[in-house]
């Protein structure tokens, strides 16, 4: 956990009462909406089909139970008792109102939570991987790094209006959990012939209209010069990204006009200037923060705990296990996934009294801490393994227990046309009816890892693009209507995925994901290969012809 | 359109000229950019100070050789959502050292005063009187800053250093 100092706080505190005055402003008829609109997106707040929607950070995805606690009474109190988990180490909350988010607002910062830059044009949270700190194999722990980043992007005087939006994740592990490449800039933490710490730099992913796959811009770049080489990413982008049309001015467009060899020339020219100046950072201040991130204290316990060995004579107990548990760095210790997609729920919700219970497990289990991934699920990042079999049932009680993490039911889905302006369709009942379809537990195994990721419109903040299977609601003549890709991916070898057939409507959704799904069964080579693997060796055609051939 | 400058409103000694505007005999004028360009020789033999409306999507290199007979350069923010001028200011700031006035122009608005002192503007064209009437209280609606620029404010890095070591702590 990374605990904020007297700046730091100080800081988020000036953020609050500037907001409040703008807020006041606003009310009064001081700025228009269209000035206010800026200013209440740079706050993550959006104005969605029904109400305000409040977009809150979680930083690299990092949380106490303090923090949960107080996102719980952020639900509770200023809007209908539910958060929703975004794609983006966010939370969401639906039905707020305005004069009442600088209270919010207030009340977040006590405990070190901000929505600063969650939506707007300029830098967004820092993203990272979910398991930073705990997984087995990691070089270094990327949420020092993260927050370095964090602070640095937080209200700066040159980045805080750019051509669009600008998004950074971080990973330290070969498996990148982070999606680094359908980033702007993507950072993966590598060391070099001498052992020092620095990144590989890949800029340009992105998804929405036009997706792309982030390229490496640079090989290594020492940890000490990863401010000033990411400021001449962004100073190039701030003066050459295209501000004429909005579908045109991400980085990604940039980088795809300009040829990558052309962009990371101007980004070494930009760099050559700055990188012997004040944002060189030495080591003082690397270890300054990460003298701020609080370690557990673990203790030596056995690979195999007594109550492990007897939980396993319970299946369900164990269906759980095999399914939501990873191995930890730390022997005798787990980490847990949560998931957040019960069958027949909304992908990423959690009620008010599900994260108050949460908090309360993760003081008991894990250190009081909590993880918010990707992929909308939550993790305990340290679980001794002795006390799995109680968190459990705890877990069970709470709804909390479905053993679906990265199986056909954990969908990521955006809130589409139930809840966002942007959207042309609806996502959420799509996820949900195939949730259904695909609730019996031992048929998700049988099928083995598969990813569906779900967007109501073709902004892509369900990532579709990405999924192993990419469910698209778009609107046609009046009707919403669903366009099917596979074979996306977003990990280390992200890819985008191919379109299969004509766009099929809402009511056929689930019956064409389940011939998409008999289709691979009946393809794959072997029980272990999987979904994904099918696709890349058979290509698309093969589900085309089972897919279509009755339709 | 108020000028702040200096942290008040004062007047503005310079007048403006568009781009086929008859030359003054004398006094302070602020040229557009192109205008300059072609004929900088004979605008700065004049008697008055010159100042440059530079458009924020052309280079600024090309200003760099006259900066020194410079007295001001506007920059230009066709919306406030439009940040380029941003960057141009730390750059003739920072990297050109440029030490005279340095105007921001165009939808300037009270929230973005903080960006834009830090960014090296040191004058400002309000497009609202309230505005410009509150920009001593707006300006210090902040105290911590996270990034180090040509502006000098020591950054929440260096401010913890010191901290450190008065404390004497992490030794």
């Amino acid at each position: 956990m990374y605990a904020y100092d007297e700046i730091d706080r100080t800081l988020v505190n000036e953020r609050v009462s500037e907001f409040r005055d703008q807020v006041k402003r606003r009310l009064s008829g001081e700025l228009t909406e269209d000035e206010f609109k800026i200013l209440r997106l740079q706050n993550g707040v959006y104005l969605q089909l029904h109400a305000y929607m409040f977009r809150v950070a979680i930083p690299y995805g990092t949380l106490s139970s303090e923090q949960l606690r107080r996102l719980a009474h952020i639900a509770r109190r200023y809007d209908r008792g539910y958060g929703h988990f975004t794609t983006r180490q966010n939370i969401q909350f639906n039905w707020i109102k305005l004069a009442e988010l600088p209270d919010a607002l207030a009340d977040l910062a006590e405990v070190g939570i901000h929505a600063m830059q969650t939506s707007g044009n300029n830098m967004r949270n820092v993203t990272s991987d979910q398991w930073a700190g705990v997984a087995p194999g990691e070089i270094e722990d990327p949420r020092i790094w993260s927050e370095l980043l964090r602070q640095h992007t937080t209200l700066h005087p040159e980045f805080s209006f750019l051509p669009r939006k600008f998004k950074i994740a971080i990973t330290a592990s070969d498996h990148d959990r982070a999606a680094i490449k359908i980033h702007d800039i993507g950072l993966r933490l590598v060391k070099n012939e001498k052992g020092e710490t620095g990144f590989e730099v890949l800029v340009g992913g992105g998804l929405g209209r036009t997706p792309f796959i982030a390229k490496t811009i640079k090989h290594f770049v020492h940890g000490r010069d990863i401010l000033s080489y990411v400021e001449a990413i962004l100073r190039v982008y701030n003066q050459y990204g295209r501000r004429d049309n909005i579908y045109k001015a991400r980085i990604k467009i940039l980088v795809h006009e300009l040829g990558i060899e052309k962009f990371s020339r101007e980004v070494e020219d930009e760099w050559q200037h700055i990188r012997n100046s004040s944002l060189q950072i030495d080591d003082s201040v690397i270890e300054d923060i990460r003298s701020r991130f609080t370690y557990p204290a673990y203790e030596k316990l056995p690979h195999m705990p007594d109550e492990l060995r007897q939980a396993a004579a319970d299946p369900e107990f164990e269906a759980w296990r095999k399914n939501s548990v990873a191995p930890h760095k730390v022997q005798g210790y787990s980490i847990v996934t949560i998931s957040l997609k019960p069958t027949g729920g909304p992908p990423g919700d959690a009620t008010a009294e599900q994260m108050d219970a949460l908090a309360d497990l993760a003081e008991k289990y894990s250190f009081g801490e909590i993880r918010v991934g990707h992929e909308q699920n939550l993790a305990l990042p340290h679980v001794a393994k002795r006390d799995l079999p109680a968190l459990w049932k705890a877990l069970d009680k709470l709804g909390l227990a479905t053993p679906n993490v990265n199986l056909i039911t954990d969908i990521i889905a955006c809130p589409g046309l139930d809840y966002c302006s942007l959207a042309n369709a609806r996502s959420i009942p799509i996820a949900q009816e195939l949730t259904r379809r695909f609730a019996n537990h031992e048929l998700a195994n049988l099928i083995g890892r598969l990813h569906i990721n779900i967007s109501g419109c073709i902004n892509a903040c369900g990532h579709h693009h990405v999924g192993h299977i990419g469910i698209l609601g778009v609107e046609k003549n009046g009707e919403e209507v669903y366009q099917i890709t596979i074979g996306g991916r977003a990990d280390e070898s992200a890819a985008l995925g191919t379109l299969i057939g004509p766009g099929v409507k809402f009511d056929e959704v689930a019956d064409v994901i389940e011939d998409v799904v008999e289709a691979y069964l009946a393809l794959r080579e072997r029980p272990e290969e999987l979904f994904i693997d099918t696709v890349k060796r058979l290509g698309v055609e093969p589900f085309k012809e089972r897919v279509y051939a009755t339709r | 359109m108020p000028l702040v400058k200096g942290g008040k409103i004062v007047e503005d000694s310079f007048v403006k000229l568009d781009v086929d505007a008859p030359l003054p005999a004398a006094g302070d004028i602020l040229v557009p950019g192109d205008r300059f360009l072609k004929d900088a020789a004979a605008l700065l033999a004049r008697p008055g100070k010159v100042g440059v409306i530079w458009p924020n999507n052309r280079d600024i290199d090309e200003l760099v050789p006259y900066l020194g007979k410079l007295a001001a350069v506007a920059l230009v923010f066709p919306t406030f959502r439009d940040g380029r001028a941003y960057s141009q200011s730390r750059l003739l700031r920072e990297r050109h050292d440029y030490r005279g006035e340095l105007r921001a122009t165009g939808q300037v608005l009270r929230d973005q005063f903080v960006f834009m002192l830090r960014a090296g503007f040191d004058s400002f064209e309000v497009k609202k009187q309230a505005d410009a009437e509150a920009f001593t209280q707006t300006v210090k609606r902040y105290s911590v800053f996270y990034q180090p620029t040509g502006d000098g404010r020591i950054t929440a890095l260096h401010r913890r250093m010191q901290l450190r070591h008065s404390e004497g702590v992490g030794t």
